[in-house]
């Protein structure tokens, strides 16, 4: 059994960071001892999420994003949270190739890969306050060694 | 991330290392497009094996590409071997519309 922890991360929305983000949540979640495909899966969720909080969210300027982990027995939960432009539907905004930025060669396909690669995936968003989403995994590996 | 290229017969070949996301694809896309259009090139081959690291910026890299060689009705072409690259260009449908081979010579072969 792993004791529960967490950490907080703090960032400016620059591209730059995306890859930064990625690795910490990796190498905070790599505790758990999880499989390097299950590691994989969740640094693509995280690139997701953070580069929405970047070129969306703040698509008018610049401002701080925030990437909380908590992890408890064999579960991740990460948060990715934005206080930028929001969004105003939801479920439009989640289904596959829904883009709202088809000129940048966006594919619409984040959310839908990070309902894939993650468990559980839920969006709150209200428009010119924010986006926060969180997402949990369960890593199968240390389950089976349990 | 690192793009090297190289033109075989009309063929742009484009092997990509390091870690396709949001940060590296706009300057990946600029390169690819000045190689294809300046020396008026028909088909693009993207060899994706080396990649350490994909998200969805690199289905819209690959989407983009496919647009550019059908405009010119040529082809793009894919390799790539890493089973994590494969999740991701079948979940979004790219592979039932570009094939794609384990080896650069076998792509050129057809
Ligand atoms: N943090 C956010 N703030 C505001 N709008 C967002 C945010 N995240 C997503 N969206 C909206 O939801 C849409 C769909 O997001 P999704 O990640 O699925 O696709 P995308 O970012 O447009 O393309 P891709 O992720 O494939 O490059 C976006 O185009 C955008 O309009
Ligand atoms: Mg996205």
């Amino acid at each position: 059994m792993v004791e529960k922890n967490c950490m907080k991360l703090e960032f400016l929305s620059k591209s730059s960071n995306e890859s930064f983000a990625r690795v910490v949540v990796a190498a905070f979640a790599s505790q758990l001892d999880p499989t390097i495909e299950e590691l994989s899966d969740i640094k693509t969720a995280v690139s997701e999420g953070v580069t929405n909080a970047i070129i969306h969210g703040y698509e008018y300027g610049e401002g701080i994003v925030i990437v909380e982990t908590t992890i408890e027995n064999n579960i991740i939960e990460i948060t990715i949270e934005d206080h930028g432009k929001g969004i105003a539907d939801i479920n439009k905004a989640m289904e596959p190739f829904y883009t709202s930025k088809p000129d940048l060669e966006r594919s619409g396909m984040g959310f839908t890969v990070m309902e894939t690669f993650m468990d559980d995936l839920t969006v709150e968003s209200h428009v010119n306050k924010g986006t926060k989403i969180k997402m949990t995994k369960m890593f199968k590996s240390l389950s089976n060694r349990e | 991330m690192q793009l090297s290229t190289d033109i075989v017969n009309d063929y742009l070949v484009v092997e990509l290392k390091g870690e396709l996301d949001h940060h590296t694809s706009e300057d990946a896309r600029k390169k690819i497009e000045q190689y294809y259009y300046n020396n008026n090139l028909l088909n693009i081959i993207l060899d994706l094996s080396q990649l350490k690291f994909m998200d969805s910026s690199g289905i819209g890299l690959v989407m983009g590409r496919y647009k550019n060689c059908k405009e010119r009705n040529g082809n793009l072409l894919i390799v790539s071997t890493s089973p994590y690259v494969n999740k991701i260009l079948k979940m979004s449908g790219l592979m039932k519309i570009i094939k794609v081979y384990s080896t650069i010579d076998e792509a050129i072969k057809g």
